[in-house]
C-alpha cells in the first residue's frame, strides 16, 4: 500500500467520492444550509418502509425474537426496593437472531439492499457483532463478505472478544482482516472499498437503523399480546447510537410515544480508544462511554457523511453503570434465569436493574437486548484478561471501580447503580462539535430550527449556547 | 532451516500498514511509536518458506500479499480461568430469594 495513490492522504482525500458509489446515497440531496441537513427526509426516501422490512427480515429469519419476563431477577429486584416498588423486567431475547444478537436487524436491510443494487459484495469496519450479523446476512444473499477488524495491540495480544467475533465472520464465509489498534482502520476501509467495488455496509446508514426500527415495533406488539399494555421504560445498550435511535423510532412508529427511553452504556472514562496501552485494559469491546458519548455528541465522525443514528433525537435519559456490575448481572442472569448471554449485551440490563427499583411494582420494564455468549465474549475471559493485564479484580463497592484499573464486582444486589449522565452537557458538546465542524460564524432560524431537533432542546437553551459559542443567531 | 509450506496450505500473512512515523496525527504518543499492522489468511499461491513475502488467495478469492507468519493457525482464544469471585454470585442470590427479609 505505498505510492502516491494510495497514501493515506490521497486516499482520505477521495473519501466522499469512495463513499458516494460504495453506499449509492448522494448526502449533499438532503443538505438545507452549512449546518442542517433533512433528516427526516433521507430516512424516507433511503430507507425501507416498515412493512417491507419485515418481509425482508422474515425472509433471513431476523427478528420476532422471545420476551422474557425475568421473574426471578424481578424478585431481587423488589427485595432491595421500598415497599410497593420494583417494576417488573422483561427481556428482548435477541441472540436468538441468526448470528445471535440484534445486529442482523441491521445488516438484514443493508445486505437486501446491497443486492439489490447489484454490489458483488460487502465491506464493514466492525469490530463487534455487527461483523457476525453482515458475514451471516452475506451467506444467506450469496454476496461477499470482508470485515475489518481493529484486534491486537502492539504486543499482539488480541482482545479475546474480538478474535471470537472474527472467528464467527470466518464460520459464515467472511474474509476477515485483523488490524492492530488505531483510527487508521478507516483509511484500510476506504482502500478496501475502492479496489474491490463492493458495498458498504456501514452501521450508520439509514438501511442500517430502519432495520432496528422492527426491534421498537416487536417490544409494544408483543406486551401489548401478553399484558395488554404498553411498556413504562425501555433500557437500551448505547455505543454508536444505532440501537437508541432504531428502536427509539420502532416505538414511535408502533404508537407508543409514552415509554421512556433510557441509553446505558458501560463506563470506560478515562481510557483512550485510540491508545495501544489502553487497548487490552478494558473489559468491554463495545456498549461503552468510549462510544457512547462521542457518538452522542457527534454522530457525524462516522464512516458516512451523514450518520442516521442521531441518539440525542431520542434519549430521555443517559446513564451508566461500570464494568463489575455489568459481569454481576451476567452471572445472575445465568443462575436465577438460566439465560447464559455475553456481557457487553447485559449493560441494559444492568441499568434496568437499578431503574426498575425506583418504579412501581406495576410498571414493566423492558430491556431491549441479549447478544450470544462464547469463548472470548464471557465474563471469565474478560477478567483473566483484565488479570493478566494487571487489572485488580476484587469483589466490593462498585464506587470504588476505576476503568482500567480496577474492577469491583458487587457484593449485593442493592449496590447496582445507574449514574445518570447530565444530557444537558452532551447536548452543549454537541452544539459545539457542530459549530466547529461548520465553521458557521453565524446561523439562520432553518439551522436554529435544525439544531433544536437534533438536541432535543428548547429555542432558549440552542440560543443560549450559541451565544456562548460566539455565533450570531437570527434576531 | 523452515520446512517448506506447500503450494495451497491455508496460512497467514502479515504486514505493516503504516510504519511508526507515519502514524495519524491525532492518535495517542503510545499508538505513535508502533507501527499499524495487518494480518490476514487465505490459501498460499505457491510453496513457500515461514518469513517469506508470499501471495494469498483469500477465502473470497482475492489476492493479497504479505510476511508468512503461520501455517493453519490455530484460534487460541478460550473462556479464561473461572473467576473466583464470580462463582459465589449465584449461590448468594438464591440464598437472598430464599431468605424472609423484611421489606
Amino acid at each position: 500500500m505505498t505510492g502516491d495513490r494510495t497514501s493515506p492522504g490521497a486516499v482520505m482525500a477521495r473519501k466522499n467520492e469512495i463513499m458516494k458509489r460504495a453506499v449509492g446515497i448522494d448526502y449533499d440531496r438532503y443538505a438545507r444550509g452549512p449546518l442542517a441537513f433533512d433528516y427526516e427526509r433521507m430516512m424516507e426516501e433511503v430507507g425501507y418502509g416498515l412493512e417491507e422490512i419485515r418481509r425482508i427480515q422474515e425472509a433471513n429469519a431476523v427478528g420476532h425474537t422471545p420476551l422474557i419476563e425475568l421473574k426471578n431477577i424481578t424478585e431481587v429486584v423488589r427485595r432491595t426496593a421500598h415497599r410497593g416498588k420494583g417494576a417488573r423486567i422483561f427481556l428482548k431475547d435477541e441472540a436468538a437472531n441468526p448470528s445471535g444478537s440484534f445486529k442482523a436487524r441491521r445488516a438484514s436491510v443493508s445486505i437486501y439492499h446491497a443486492q439489490a443494487g447489484g454490489y458483488k459484495g460487502v465491506i464493514a469496519a466492525t469490530s463487534g457483532n455487527y461483523g457476525a450479523a453482515v458475514a451471516s446476512m452475506a451467506a444467506m444473499r450469496r454476496l461477499a463478505a470482508i470485515i475489518v477488524q481493529e484486534v491486537y495491540d502492539s504486543r499482539r495480544v488480541g482482545q479475546p472478544e474480538i478474535i471470537e467475533k472474527g472467528r464467527a465472520c470466518e464460520a459464515y464465509g467472511a474474509e476477515v482482516l485483523q488490524l492492530s489498534v488505531g483510527p487508521e482502520l478507516f483509511y484500510v476501509f476506504l482502500l478496501l472499498l475502492e479496489e474491490t467495488g463492493y458495498f458498504n455496509a456501514s452501521l450508520y446508514t439509514p438501511f442500517s437503523i430502519v432495520g432496528i426500527e422492527t426491534l421498537g415495533v416487536e417490544i409494544v406488539e408483543d406486551l401489548a399480546d401478553r399484558e395488554g399494555r404498553q411498556p413504562d421504560m425501555v433500557v437500551i445498550t448505547h455505543a454508536g447510537g444505532g440501537n437508541v435511535t432504531g428502536t427509539a423510532r420502532g416505538l414511535r412508529a408502533a404508537g407508543c410515544p409514552g415509554a421512556v427511553v433510557v441509553g446505558a452504556s458501560v463506563d470506560l472514562a478515562g481510557l483512550h480508544m485510540a491508545s495501544d496501552a489502553d487497548f487490552n485494559r478494558k473489559s468491554f469491546t463495545t456498549g461503552h462511554t468510549g462510544f457512547g458519548v462521542p457518538f452522542a455528541t457527534w454522530p457525524d465522525r462516522s464512516d458516512v457523511p451523514r450518520n442516521a443514528a442521531r441518539p440525542l433525537r431520542y434519549l430521555d435519559r443517559y446513564v451508566t453503570v461500570t464494568q463489575g456490575e455489568v459481569f454481576y448481572v451476567t452471572e445472575a442472569l445465568a443462575q436465577l434465569e438460566g439465560l447464559e448471554r455475553g456481557p457487553a449485551g447485559n449493560t441494559s440490563l444492568t441499568a434496568a436493574i437499578a431503574l426498575a427499583r425506583d418504579l412501581d411494582e406495576d410498571q414493566v420494564v423492558v430491556v431491549q437486548e441479549t447478544e450470544y455468549t462464547g469463548a472470548g465474549k464471557h465474563p471469565t475471559a474478560q477478567l483473566t484478561l483484565a488479570r493478566e493485564n494487571g487489572v485488580e479484580v476484587r469483589r466490593g463497592d462498585p464506587r470504588e471501580n476505576v476503568p482500567g484499573k480496577r474492577i469491583v464486582i458487587p457484593e449485593r444486589p442493592e449496590q447496582i447503580q445507574a449514574r445518570q449522565v447530565d444530557l444537558d452537557r452532551l447536548r452543549r458538546s454537541y452544539l459545539r462539535n457542530a459549530i466547529e465542524a461548520s465553521g458557521v460564524r453565524r446561523v439562520d432560524p432553518i439551522e436554529v430550527a435544525f439544531l433544536m431537533e437534533e438536541t432535543r432542546a428548547p429555542r432558549e437553551f440552542v440560543q443560549a449556547a450559541l451565544v456562548d459559542l460566539g455565533v450570531s443567531g437570527p434576531d | 532451516m523452515e520446512a517448506v509450506v506447500k503450494r495451497g496450505s491455508w496460512v497467514q500473512i502479515h504486514r505493516v500498514i503504516l510504519p511508526p512515523g507515519q502514524r495519524a496525527p491525532q492518535v495517542p504518543e503510545e499508538t505513535q511509536r508502533v507501527p499499524l499492522e495487518l494480518w490476514a489468511k487465505g490459501f498460499l499461491d505457491h510453496d513457500a518458506r515461514l518469513g517469506d513475502e508470499v501471495t494469498i488467495r483469500t477465502i473470497i478469492g482475492r489476492e493479497m500479499t504479505g510476511c508468512l507468519l503461520a501455517v493453519n493457525p490455530r484460534y487460541e482464544h478460550d473462556f479464561g480461568s473461572p473467576i473466583p469471585e464470580l462463582l459465589t454470585i449465584g449461590p448468594e442470590l438464591r440464598e437472598f430469594l430464599a431468605g424472609r427479609r423484611p421489606r
